[in-house]
């Protein structure tokens, strides 16, 4: 319950943020920030407490962002149910991609490049049929209204953004807290022993990757508003499925507060490289493979795991000098 | 319906384009049989290795197919330094860890090549660039046709080494059992980074195969990262003529699925192949059933 | 011993892995209740029939019934829900899990509340003697706490039936006179128990009946304290020569002692 006391504690804050911050390109960082706390949770739900490594979680994200941006511009129809559509094909892609790859036990490495292939497959198809542009792209027009899921001021974006990453962290708690992410635990730690206490892997994982293409499919539909324009690359290509799985990795996979972390820690280093060498061509991008090197080398459990590391160890030298 | 007079050169370019898939995934294949480990960063090596053998043109003068002295020397070196330094230590008990890690090293290498040379695409000016070669009627380009032959040669040169040499016969001992190669006083880490080496050093040599009819940019490995996965998978994991014909049929593939249905729709056929493979059979074509 | 419906009721089982016939047409009936032990060798098969028995393998030929039902062929998951669970020989904790949430997993087999299968999971570990340890990594305990641990997950689930495989091995002589009563008592409140064992002295003191296994075949069954001076038994322990010694010195002593 402290745990969730400080989750809405947290998410209070985050909430008051535009009142606080004006500029409008301040406004975009947190923006940003927050977007890659939300892709970065939706993996976690499956990567981290699931111990599912996905390469290609841009495949809910772009099935969201496409649905969006799609029913909108070839039919007309509301983007607030483009959300709703957005998120349910998402969930739809995530089921059928489950049910192919847990259906027959594929596990870790062959997991994840399968879930890659998906993704590049969507990509392809993309820049083929016609209804999403192929590859010149779909344009959403311009048309500001809360009533068409656009904003005039970014903080309604942002407020938009702030609920649907409320959501994915209440996902992500009620895991840490229920039978259902015991089960999740259990298959990831070791999928032998689950079964035999009566846990069904396959259950278990299906219902963890629909929840997190979900949350990355809702991320897709956010973005699509957000920028009002979508092309194969952007939706289904690999800086989406990088991104999702970095900020966890950064951050903490399998902690509630991780994704958060990841992403402010993640955010504020590109800032800071920009202010210093300016924005050059991937160089950004060099710095999160950078990144992704050394927290897997030096620090495999992100974050979160050296900060409990350290209190950790300070704890103990308390307690040595109460010993002594 | 196309007729034989398209089908026949569509073929053969597919089986000279599939010997240069099969020299990459021989690469890969070799070290994934070794070192049980999915290198992601295959396709980042390659593009590495085809700006090498660009600007040893540019620069240098150096024709590509002379550069097979240099290149692969050096991306051997590289290789090893790769394992041993970075990616051997990466584990920590989880193959999702190397893939992770080398996922971040192709990341690096992309996006410094990004940075350093731009993302024009490149092409070398070799005087048999265009020349052609007729076979069973059909006529070939002169480099893809070298480019085939040197990617057997290789994987001859490449089946020498491990069934002559003592280097081999430690590599085989180690993909078996890890353990017990140890024991016979085998340098576990050694041999595991001369693997890398060589699974690296065949990328240079397809890099300096593959430039004289092919460009470089630094999104170049892409295309053939999962297309090397596929075909290692194809063809069973770690191994060596699996990795071959599995390159070949995937050529054959993608030409003729261009042809029927364009190029991005054969790529979709390869891509369905690698998920239908891995779901249904992961063992490979040739691999036994666990 | 002949029950007239047994609780599990293995008929014919078989399992080839390779050229090895692992499991050879075993059949064996466990009665409701008491403590049954499964001795044998290294490598005689036992642990591949637990396995067979709970779904990690599937069966060549044979059948399982358990509590009447036909469970051949179904998911482990599948007899873990019907009361059957089983241990594993080589522990397998969710490592970076603690004790508590360890036995809790096992816990939610039939509760679904969070706060109550944690709260089960405390009430199992102190009967278990780890009521000490709930917050620890489950990944730092000792071999002997790592069995304690197995036996706690499989409790927690309120099974009907559990198989032990093998839970004292490695532990030393005061470790195990620790962990018997615990058996017992698992026994006692009506849970039946079939364990694997090595420790002849435990198979003597704990069960009721043995059945011995050798080269995937059963080759004897009996009270502990009969089977184990089968002279077949002795053989598969010890092998031949050392058998028909010791059935000489045993003829020498009556001998002698008819001078
Ligand atoms: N999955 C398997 N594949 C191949 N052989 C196996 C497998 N499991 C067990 N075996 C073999 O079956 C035999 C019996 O093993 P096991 O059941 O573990 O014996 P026990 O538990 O009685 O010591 C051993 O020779 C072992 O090597
Ligand atoms: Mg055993």
């Amino acid at each position: 319950m402290r745990q969730l006391a400080l989750l809405g504690l947290v998410f209070a804050a985050l909430f008051t943020l535009p009142f606080f911050v004006e500029s409008e390109s301040w406004r975009t960082t947190i923006i940003m920030t927050l977007y890659a706390a939300l892709l970065g949770q939706a993996w976690n739900i499956l990567g981290g407490y699931g111990g599912q490594f996905s390469f290609g979680h841009a495949a809910f994200f772009g099935t969201g962002a496409y649905t969006v941006a799609v029913l909108q511009v070839q039919l007309g129809l509301n983007p607030w149910l483009g959300l709703v559509a957005g998120g349910a094909l998402a969930v739809g892609v995530a089921a059928f991609i489950g049910f192919t790859t847990f259906r027959y036990g594929l596990r870790g490495s062959y997991f994840a490049l399968v879930t890659l292939a998906f993704a590049e497959v969507l990509r392809i198809l993309s820049n083929t049929v016609p209804f999403t542009g192929a590859g010149v792209g779909i344009l959403i027009p311009l048309d500001p209204g809360a009533a068409n899921l656009q904003f005039a001021s970014k903080a309604g974006f942002y407020w938009l953004l702030w609920a649907i990453t409320l959501g994915a962290f209440l996902t992500a708690w009620w895991i840490g807290h229920s039978r259902f992410g015991a089960r999740l635990m259990a298959v990831r730690d070791n999928e032998d022993a689950a079964r035999a206490l009566g846990v069904d892997p396959f259950r278990v994982k299906m219902r963890a990757i629909m929840l997190s293409g979900l949350f990355s499919g809702l991320a897709g539909v956010f973005y699509a508003q957000f920028f009002l324009y979508l092309d194969p690359g952007i939706a289904y290509g690999p800086a989406v499925s990088v991104e999702s799985l970095l900020v966890p990795i950064v951050g903490g996979m399998g902690t509630l507060f991780g994704p958060l972390l990841g992403a402010v820690a993640l955010h504020a280093v590109s800032e800071v490289t920009r202010e210093v060498i300016g924005d050059l061509p991937g160089i950004s991008l060099v710095i999160y493979g950078t990144i992704l090197v050394i927290m897997v080398l030096f620090a495999p459990r992100g974050l979160s795991g050296l900060v409990s590391r350290l209190t950790r160890s300070a704890r103990r030298k308390t307690e040595g000098d109460r010993h002594a | 319906m196309p007729d034989m007079a398209i089908i026949v050169p569509s073929v053969l370019n597919g089986l000279t384009t599939g010997a240069l898939y099969a020299l990459v995934a021989l690469g890969l294949t070799l070290i994934y049989g070794v070192l049980h480990i999915i290198n992601f960063a295959h396709g980042a090596l390659l593009m590495l290795g085809l700006y090498a053998v660009y600007y040893l043109n540019v620069q240098f003068g150096i024709d590509p197919y002379v550069a097979l002295l240099i290149v692969p020397p050096g991306m051997f070196a590289l290789g090893y330094a790769l394992q041993r330094g970075i990616i051997g230590r990466a584990s920590h008990g989880r193959d999702e860890n190397i893939l992770l890690v080398t996922l971040g090293l192709a990341i690096v290498i992309e996006n410094l090549s990004l940075f350093l040379f731009k993302s024009d695409t490149r092409i070398v000016d070799v005087p048999y660039g265009f020349q052609v070669v007729e076979i069973f009627g059909a006529f070939l380009p002169l480099p893809k046709v070298v480019a085939f032959a040197g990617a057997l040669i290789t994987a001859a040169l490449l089946w020498l080494i491990m069934s002559k040499t003592d280097l081999g016969r430690a590599i085989r001992a180690l993909a078996k059992e890890r353990k017990g190669a140890q024991l016979v006083g085998i340098d576990v880490e050694h041999v595991f980074a001369m693997s890398f080496g060589l699974g690296i050093a065949c990328l240079g040599v397809a890099a300096c195969l593959l430039l004289p009819s092919y460009y470089v940019n630094p999104q170049v490995g892409h295309g053939f990262v999962l297309i090397a996965f596929t075909i290692v998978v194809l063809g069973g994991m770690g191994s060596f003529v699996g990795a071959l014909l599995g390159g070949l049929i995937i050529g054959v593939v993608e030409a003729l699925g261009g042809l029927f249905f364009g190029e991005s729709l054969g790529q979709l056929g390869i891509f369905l192949i690698f998920i239908l493979v891995l779901v249904f059979r992961p063992t490979g074509l040739l691999g036994h059933k666990v | 011993m002949h029950d007239a419906s047994p609780i599990l009721d293995v008929a014919g089982i078989s399992k080839r892995f390779g050229g090895l016939q692992a499991s050879n047409n075993i059949s064996m009936r466990v009665p409701q209740g008491g403590i049954t032990s499964l001795i044998g060798p290294n490598g005689a098969g036992k642990t591949t029939l637990f396995a067979l028995i709970t779904g990690f393998h599937t069966p060549d030929a044979g059948s399982v019934r358990f509590r009447g039902e036909d469970i051949t062929g179904l998911a482990p998951q599948e007899i873990a829900e019907r009361g059957m669970i089983r241990t594993f020989q080589i522990v397998q904790p969710f490592a970076g899990q603690s004790v508590r949430e360890n036995i809790a997993v096992g816990a939610h087999l039939k509760i679904r509340s969070r706060a109550a299968a944690l709260e089960k999971a405390e009430d199992v570990a102190r009967k278990v003697g780890l009521g000490d340890r709930l917050d620890m990594d489950a990944a730092a305990l000792t071999v002997a706490g790592r069995k304690r641990l197995e036996v706690a997950r499989a409790l927690a689930t309120d099974p009907e039936l559990i198989l032990f495989d093998e839970v004292l091995a490695g532990l030393n002589p005061s470790e195990i006179r620790d962990v018997i009563p615990v058996i017992r008592a698992i026994r006692d409140e009506g849970v039946t128990i079939l364990l694997i064992e090595h420790v002849m002295q435990a198979v003597m003191s704990l069960s009721e009946h043995t059945w011995v296994l050798n080269q995937g075949q059963l080759i004897a069954e009996g009270a502990p304290q009969d089977v184990t001076r089968d002279p077949h038994v002795i053989e598969a322990y010890l092998g031949k020569g050392m058998a028909e010694r010791m059935a000489k010195q045993a003829a020498d002593a009556v001998g002698g002692a008819h001078e």
